[in-house]
């Protein structure tokens, strides 16, 4: 029976009332008075030197209030980059200045160079059009191993190079590693490209700048998913304005996947325009500036090599890996292809020796960082690909393959510094086997068969490391921030509560699995629970939300703020009763006194907190409102299996996706329903990037993909009806909820399935030289990898 | 988008007029125009809006059978009112863009506009059909004239496409994945006078007829009659989405596809 309320109960989402009924507050719903509107004047050359920028006609232009270039940023610091990776030889990676208009130089296309502000956003644009701007244009820096070159133009003058750095990774390892390989029974080697996605979340970046003169407050309006994070790096590093003089609201956010993460030029120009011109400064991104600005995903060229002994034990892995980096650090872009890369390269496996490699490089492109997986994908997809292609070689079943090397003893300790706490990737496997029907699959390729289709299986598995992060493990790998969680729960005198949370919900239900929590804990209805997030004056500092972190981070220190609250509240009911706090239990929101009949509602004690004239004032304070803060000591460790059936037009090369099915592990789940969602959200993205989306430069290093008319999102016909699972739990071991996170998941785990799947559907059809095609494998790609 | 002046004559003589002002421009349904104005790319001092022209709305049958489609008439109302005269033009006009677009997107806007992706242009090439002006009547083949070229004078409107009825056809459309602009489009039509083979979305001159397949089909109407003809890919597009060899492969997969649906 399942549950109808609390922890385990598909609580429909409260949030979407107002979402689907066009209530939501989205940061561009937010109109103050006074507001003047920004356009930027962005670079449309990928490279060159930034001569001068004349503003005289613009400037006179109607409408047109002030109009802001580098010049006037002049003693305003850089965007920071907030995590520094040291490369293989024990020196710091290179790090490039980011103005926030550029300056001296421009750096990819659709870098900002002047910011204009105007009465309407019509003549804000207007005069952004007439903004002279003198270029003189250099060689743009696209290829990567060729931006390695020694002759390379490089992408900041002040750097010895294109390289920021060379990783290794474990650096002591690389000898061993190099070892196992001459010595292997067989090695298998894979070429691969995961190639770059643009965001694409529903709702393009605004922010809005606000200052009161009168009190000297500064407001930044904007869409982000951490808007403690965004007060602390733009107020501490770029506009110097200390935290309590600045104030970061962050409403209804349409969707991150990452890209709303990192702090962004356009949050610093408005808040610092804002204070210039003391009137507030409102911008709203449009979708063409949003594939030019938005820091992209992904873009890893690889190599990557399995070496096994006679029975198909993995023996070792070595990758080289060259990551993009783009014109400039994002916030965390450092950290994408190295700790979240490198740390996930033993996947579900026993593999005793790995060595994984990553350069990253500057190009003349879009800055790249987090999207939706992270590193991730990255991993899992070359993992992945290699092992379906090492058991192709070797004549062994891959789903045997895989069970052949699976870690089924924990904690496990792997050699690139991580330790699963839990995990049973054979359940998952069987789960999946039979959710996915694989056993009827040959039936349904004599059917394809016979249609004149080819048809394919794709089976894989993947792990990832969420619940970011423990802060002093990722303070020594170079992490410039903590990256504990916090909440504060409030209870009224009537017994309703608000809980305070620094975790930022951009679509993921957190108001409703929040309370559910909560309610859970306490035993009273969900509605009497409120989760309040997105502005930091009425949120403790929290870290926000990625890295399916929110439940298991965030949701642990609202936990532990409830527990506190829970122990105050039975201290109460206990001088109410005339009890021993010990001998109280709290259950269905009543507190009783053990073995007896005496009882006090919740009711009572929130009140007696409240109205203290019958409470023991020497011993408790009176109300009832508790913080607390969660720091993880490990990072928890979801895993699953997932399968991909295709069809595949012979003629024409078209991949269509029949059948997919996905067995996770997420440990213990709050509400199934919401899980499902994020799973098929997930595993959307993931088809996405395996068949459809591709981020091109051309030789000038303009976007030919720029607009939904070249690039390619996945619409609802692309993808099946998914079958999706989570009952195999292995709960996490060092969380108080026993969760482990479920957003990134999906679009982890789906790409390799998708291509092993083609790749599975054109070696049965004799295609035998297909061993592997890069992403997106898109109907013309497909046909020409099959004309040989 | 830069400010101009938008006119809403009701009458075809009131849209001529307008017209004929300075830098004035006409606008259909505005499933291209608008996008365009909306990023700066074109500045026409004055839009003159031809959806209001009741004169130009509406599907009819001429006496000698031709489906008859007003110039100004949304795609979506061809797919229901050709439906039970010219189901392959009705199939091809459902399939255009989403219900957006297709209560909006005009017979006449696409034309006029030619683009070298639209499906359009691959009906009334592959119909014969007669573009009815408000000066004369062009017939098909001379009125497309390369990507985004018409035998249109400046000013000239569009009044009605007259298409005479195949005894068979069918429309097969391969979508470009990003846009679902046809990557290539095929339209093949059997009429008692001989085949004729229109495709759209692969050739850098836009629309065009494969004669070879024409002659083929004219000859034995079936998927096989084409078995042993080939497309140089010299003159196709080659984009992000599929190159000129793969579209001029597409071509011939389309065109066998679409005598198969033409039964």
């Amino acid at each position: 029976m399942p549950k109808d309320h609390g922890i385990g109960a598909s609580t429909k989402r409260r949030e979407d009332l107002r979402f689907l009924t066009g209530r939501g507050r989205y940061t561009d719903d937010i109109n103050l008075p006074g507001q003047a509107h920004a356009c930027f004047v962005r670079s449309q050359v990928a490279h060159g030197r930034l001569n001068g920028v004349n503003t005289d006609t613009a400037a006179a232009m109607p409408g047109v209030i002030r109009i802001f270039t580098a010049a006037d940023f002049e003693g305003v610091g850089g965007l920071p980059c907030g995590w520094q990776v040291t490369d293989r030889h024990g020196a710091p990676m290179q790090e490039p200045g980011h103005p926030v208009l550029a300056r001296g130089k421009v750096r990819h296309v659709g870098d900002p160079i002047a910011l204009v502000v105007a009465e309407s956003y019509d003549q804000a644009r207007d005069a952004a059009e007439a903004v002279v701007v003198d270029i003189e244009e250099l060689e743009p820096v696209l290829d990567m191993k060729a931006a390695l070159a020694e002759s390379a133009p490089k992408v900041h003058d002040e750097l010895t190079s294109n390289l920021c750095y060379d990783w290794g990774f474990v650096e002591e390892n690389r000898e061993a590693v190099n070892k196992a390989f001459e010595t292997a029974h067989h090695v298998t080697t894979l070429e691969l490209v995961n190639q770059r996605l643009v965001p694409n979340a529903m709702e393009p970046r605004v922010a809005i700048g606000d200052y009161n003169f009168a009190t000297d407050d500064s407001t930044l309006y904007t869409t982000s998913q951490n808007p403690h994070v965004i007060r602390l790096l733009m107020g501490a590093f770029v506009l110097g304005i200390p935290e309590h003089k600045l104030r970061v609201v962050a409403p209804d956010v349409g969707g991150g996947f990452g890209s709303k993460i990192f702090h962004y030029a356009e949050e610093a120009a408005v808040t610092f325009a804002a204070k210039q011109l003391r009137r507030p400064v409102k911008w709203t991104c449009t979708r063409s500036e949003s594939f030019v600005t938005d820091a992209q995903g992904r873009d890893h060229v690889t190599k990557i090599e399995l070496a096994l002994d006679a029975e198909g034990h993995f023996q070792a892995i070595r990758t080289e890996t060259y990551a993009n980096m783009g014109a400039y650090l994002s916030t965390f872009a450092p950290s994408i292809p190295t700790w979240l890369h490198g740390t996930l390269m033993a996947g579900n496996y026993r593999t005793p020796l790995i060595y994984v490699n990553v350069k990253a490089v500057f190009t003349t492109t879009v800055p790249v960082d987090a999207y939706r997986g992270a590193g991730r994908p990255e991993a899992t997809f070359q993992l992945e690909r290699v092992i379906d292609k090492a058991a192709r070689e070797m004549g062994i079943d891959p789903v045997e393959l895989r069970r052949r090397n699976f870690i089924t003893e924990f904690p496990y300790a792997t050699p690139v510094a991580v330790e699963y706490d839990t995990g049973d990737y054979n359940a998952t496997m069987d789960k999946l086997l039979e959710i996915a029907d694989v056993a009827g699959f040959e039936a349904r390729l004599a059917e394809s068969k016979a249609r004149g289709k080819l048809r394919g299986l794709g089976v894989n598995c993947y792990i990832e490391a969420c619940g970011i992060a423990p802060s002093q493990l990722v303070g020594q790998l170079g992490a410039r921030a903590g990256l504990y969680e916090s909440a504060t729960v409030r209870v009224n005198a009537t017994g309703g509560l608000v809980v305070m949370t620094g975790s930022h919900s951009h679509g993921q239900g957190h108001e409703t699995t929040f309370a559910q929590v909560v309610a859970d804990m306490i035993g009273i209805d969900e509605k009497m629970v409120e989760i309040v997030h997105g502005d930091t004056a009425n949120t403790p500092m929290g870290m926000g939300t990625y890295g399916s972190r929110s439940l298991a981070v965030g949701g642990s220190a609202m936990v532990k703020a409830t527990n506190k609250i829970i122990a105050k509240a039975r201290k109460i009911a206990a001088h109410l009763m005339e009890a021993s706090p010990e001998d109280i239990e709290l259950k269905d929101g009543r507190f009783t006194v053990a073995g007896t009949d005496k009882s006090v509602a919740w009711g009572d004690v929130t009140l007696a907190a409240y109205v203290p004239h019958n409470y023991p004032l020497d011993e408790i304070e009176p109300g009832l409102e508790e913080t607390a803060f969660y720091d993880p000591n490990n990072f928890t460790y979801p895993a699953g299996a997932y399968a991909c059936e295709v069809e595949v037009d012979p003629e024409t090369g078209k991949v269509t996706i029949e059948r997919f099915a996905a067995a996770d592990d997420f440990g213990n789940v709050v509400n199934p329903m919401i899980v499902d969602g994020q799973v098929h959200g997930g595993i959307g993205q993931g088809i996405g990037q395996a068949l459809l989306e591709t981020t091109t430069y051309d030789e000038y290093g303009q976007l030919l993909s720029g607009s939904y008319m070249d690039y390619a999102m996945p619409r609802a016909s692309d993808v099946p009806f998914y079958v999706v699972d989570h009952s195999c739990q292995t709960p996490c071991t060092h969380n108080p909820l026993g969760v482990k996170g479920c957003g990134e998941a999906g679009a982890i785990g789906s790409p390799p399935a998708v291509v092993n799947a083609v790749v599975d559907a054109l070696q049965r059809a004799g295609h035998t030289h297909i061993t592997h095609i890069d992403m997106p494998l898109t109907p013309s790609r497909v046909w020409a990898v099959m004309q040989g | 988008m830069y400010a101009f002046e938008l006119v809403r004559p009701a009458t075809l003589d009131e849209a001529m007029t307008a017209l004929g002002a300075e830098e004035a421009q006409a606008l259909g349904g505005g499933q291209t125009l608008i996008p365009t104005l909306k990023q700066r790319l074109a500045a026409p001092a004055k839009l003159v809006c031809l959806s209001g022209i009741a004169e130009l709305r509406g599907v009819c049958i001429a006496d000698d059978g031709a489906v008859c489609v007003g110039g100004a008439t949304p795609h979506a109302v061809v797919a229901a009112d050709a439906a039970a005269h010219y189901p392959a033009l009705a199939a091809l006009a459902g399939n255009i863009g989403d219900p957006a677009v297709r209560n909006r997107g005009t017979i006449g806007g696409s034309l006029a506009n030619n683009d070298p992706s639209a499906c359009y242009p691959a009906a009334a090439l592959g119909s014969g059909a007669t573009i009815r002006t408000v000066n004369r009547d062009i017939a098909a083949d001379d009125f497309f004239q390369g990507m985004f070229t018409t035998a249109l004078e400046d000013g000239e409107i569009i009044t009605e496409v007259r298409f005479p009825v195949p005894e068979r056809a069918a429309y097969q459309k391969f979508e470009q994945p990003a846009s679902r602009f046809a990557l290539v489009g095929v339209f093949v039509a059997k009429y008692a006078s001989g085949v004729r083979v229109a495709v759209t979305g692969a050739s850098e001159g836009g629309v065009f007829r494969w004669a070879e397949a024409e002659a083929a089909l004219s000859a034995d109407f079936s998927a096989g009659a084409i078995a042993g003809l080939s497309l140089e890919a010299d003159m196709m597009i080659g984009d992000l989405h599929g190159s000129p060899e793969y579209r001029a492969h597409l071509v011939k997969v389309l065109t066998g596809r679409a005598v198969t649906a033409a039964g």
